[in-house]
């Protein structure tokens, strides 16, 4: 799960990493008290799960408490890709002499920890990875041996830091391989890691994932995750408990098994429709799963048509076939679904379904190319069969 | 032949008295597997459907030579019971268990190669793997596998079932089908299994299924242009995917440019691997390359 600037930077003070006074808003006016109580020039900055921000005019400088309010009131409201931005961080605004990058991430060819470093800051990492790769400083560690100050210290001046920022970047390089194991990081960023004007290093921007498997053991990013979830459907799904993906098409897709379903989405797109929603049973789904998927399903208004392909390894086709009859009681189906079963109990299942108002498909290519015509309102009616 | 497990596996089900590991020992037993000995910590001396039941992976080696082993235990465990079949010299250690923290298998594989422990771990988050008519290890359903000359190598378990249902459906056999697993981390990569197929007598063609996320795709690409001998056949799911979202599987996630279909398929390409856009076309390529 991805966690907001400001809550990232919460904790890398927790680890000794120096950051910008500040605190996060979600009004105008609680902006403006933050200004007023932090007495000095202050950025705004949206807290949204997007990159680009910048260059979408979610961030902006204010010299006064009543400048603050204004930018405030115009970046809370804002769309930004998509995403309505409900809070900004207003903290002070740090002139730098010098802006740096220190990045710590998974290497999975390696199946290591990467960290890295470079004297390029301020500017998207992957465009100097692509333009440049010799402008980056890579070390890979095992979280076992660990990450020490003069580790990094080396690497700082490997990538080209200036001298006078290599003592306090290794150490705050060093406490973010900490935080990073210790929190169970997927990606630990300080981007910029600023040398100000003054002559401090600071992190000005702060990125962090945390492994979504690892959560059981930090049940405070758990809570996090369920208050931030940026979608109401995403968060209702959550809460039912299922992997479910939105995207921005009409075609409701169930499927089980991840790489079955991205398949269905693939093949939805290849007869030239659009999937609303990437949702996996997983293996061995019950009854009541499938009813709980098929419920969260109908409440997406902009689905237009279903698509459910399960192939029943240890899913039980009649299972499926049941779930979905239950969800048919309980809620009403408005509109058309089409059905492709097939593997374990195969003919239980659809002999389950003959007597429902569903379209009972061959294969996954044959399931894709009659949803897309029943969304795209090619179909008037539909056949049970 | 085939590669990994076969008929001289003896398998060992570690979380063998918990729901899964009990459901999948009676299965596999039933597929052929030699499923010789449990693990439950603290049930040493039980039975399971007749299968005796051990304290410790040591143990069960002592007492009936296991040297394979299917771990079914939760995710906050698993990484430990993994890391003990390795230290008892299992040879194979499949982890189906899926929601593993990744720097709990990063410590495993670590401490594996710290410790000169020479097993090799398939997964986590995998469906196992089939050697056909031979051993079952994991969690596939046995009936839709027929023994012949494809191997196939796959990052999604029921993707899997649906290429190898094709395969049967159209009389191509199998030789060895396994399951990599989903997550960014695993113990046995792309390139590993095509290399044991490479040097597998039964194996004439090898059937890869990819998705976005990460470069194991890339990297088996470069790998068949300078090592393979053997067709190669590859798919790659996800093409529609958004960029940033997890798909389901935790390695499943196009991150900035990293990890995209469009690299995947263009470095087959590259690699004079063809690449079927649909699950329907992979038996049509399969079958030209056998001739």
């Amino acid at each position: 799960m991805k966690l907001h600037e400001y809550q990232a930077k919460e904790i890398m003070r927790r680890y000794g990493i120096r950051t910008p006074r500040g605190e996060v808003a979600r009004t105008a006016d609680e902006a403006g008290e933050i200004a007023a109580r932090l007495g000095c020039a202050v950025a705004v900055k949206a807290q949204v799960h997007v990159g680009g921000r910048g260059k979408a005019g979610g961030i902006a400088v204010a010299a006064t408490p009543d400048e603050a309010r204004c930018q405030a009131s115009r970046i809370l409201g804002m769309n930004i890709k998509g995403l309505a931005v409900t809070k900004v961080l207003v903290e002070e605004a740090v002139k730098a002499a010098r802006e740096y990058y220190a990045g710590i991430t998974i290497d999975r060819a390696r199946r290591s920890i990467v960290v890295m470093a470079a004297s390029e800051g301020g500017v998207d990492i992957e465009e100097v990875a692509a333009r440049s790769p010799e402008k980056i400083a890579r070390l890979w560690v095992s979280p076992r041996e660990g990450f020490e100050p003069w580790q990094a210290r080396s690497l700082a001046l490997a990538a080209g830091f200036d001298r006078k920022a290599v003592g306090a970047a290794g150490t705050y390089i060093a406490s973010l391989f900490r935080l990073f194991v210790r929190e169970d990081a997927s990606l630990a960023e300080i981007n910029p890691l600023m040398l100000s004007e003054d002559g401090h290093v600071i992190a000005a921007d702060a990125k962090i994932t945390i492994d979504d498997n690892a959560l059981v053991r930090h049940p405070e990013y758990q809570a996090l995750a369920e208050e931030d979830s940026d979608d109401p459907l995403e968060r209702e799904a959550h809460r039912r408990g299922l992997t479910y993906v939105k995207l921005d098409g009409s075609i409701g897709v169930i499927g089980n098994g991840a790489g079955l379903v991205m398949a269905t989405l693939d093949a939805i797109s290849a007869e030239g429709g659009r999937a609303a929603n990437f949702l996996d049973i997983g293996g061995g789904a019950r009854a009541d799963v499938v009813r709980n998927a098929l419920e969260l399903i109908l409440m997406d208004g902009r689905v237009k048509a279903i698509l459910i392909n399960v192939f029943g390894g240890i899913t039980r086709c009649d299972e499926v076939a049941s779930g979905l009859l239950a969800a048919a009681e309980s809620v009403s189906v408005r509109v058309p679904m089409v059905v492709r079963l097939a593997g374990t109990r195969e003919e239980e299942g659809r002999a389950l379904l003959r007597e429902a108002s569903v379209v009972a498909a061959e294969g996954m290519a044959d399931a894709a190319r009659q949803a897309v015509a029943l969304a795209s309102g090619g179909v008037k009616r539909w056949v049970s069969s | 032949m085939g590669i990994f497990v076969g008929d001289d596996t003896r398998l060992v089900v570690q979380g063998i008295t918990g729901r899964e590991g009990r459901f999948h020992a009676g299965r596999m037993k039933e597929y052929g597997t030699n499923v010789v000995a449990g693990v439950t910590p603290g049930r040493g001396g039980a039975h399971v459907d007749g299968i005796p039941v051990f304290d410790t992976v040591a143990e069960a080696v002592r007492e009936t030579g296991a040297n394979a082993s299917c771990v079914f235990v939760p995710a906050s465990a698993a990484a430990d019971a993994a890391a003990e079949a390795l230290a008892a010299g299992i040879g194979i250690v499949v982890c189906i268990t899926e929601g593993i923290p990744t720097l709990d298998v990063m410590n495993l594989l670590d401490a594996a190669k710290a410790r000169g422990w020479k097993g090799r771990v398939i997964g986590p988050n995998c469906p196992g793997l089939v050697t056909c008519g031979k051993a079952l290890v994991g969690i596939m359903p046995g009936r839709i596998f027929t023994p012949g000359p494809v191997g196939l190598v796959s990052r999604s378990g029921t993707l899997t079932y649906e290429v190898v249902s094709l395969l049967s459906a159209r009389g191509i056999g199998q030789s060895t089908c396994v399951g990599v697993g989903g997550d960014p981390i695993i113990g046995t990569n792309f390139v590993d299994c095509l290399a044991e197929f490479e040097s597998d007598p039964d194996t004439r063609a090898v059937v890869l299924i990819g998705e976005i996320g990460g470069r194991d795709e890339e990297d088996a690409a470069a790998f068949i242009r300078e090592n393979m001998t053997k067709p190669v056949i590859a798919f790659v799911s996800g093409r529609t995917a958004p960029p940033g979202k997890r798909m389901g599987h935790a390695g499943a996630i196009v991150s900035g440019n990293m990890g995209t279909a469009e690299s995947k398929v263009k470095a087959f390409h590259e690699a004079g691997v063809p690449v079927a856009d649909s699950i329907g076309e992979i038996p049509r390529l399969v079958m030209s390359a056998l001739k």
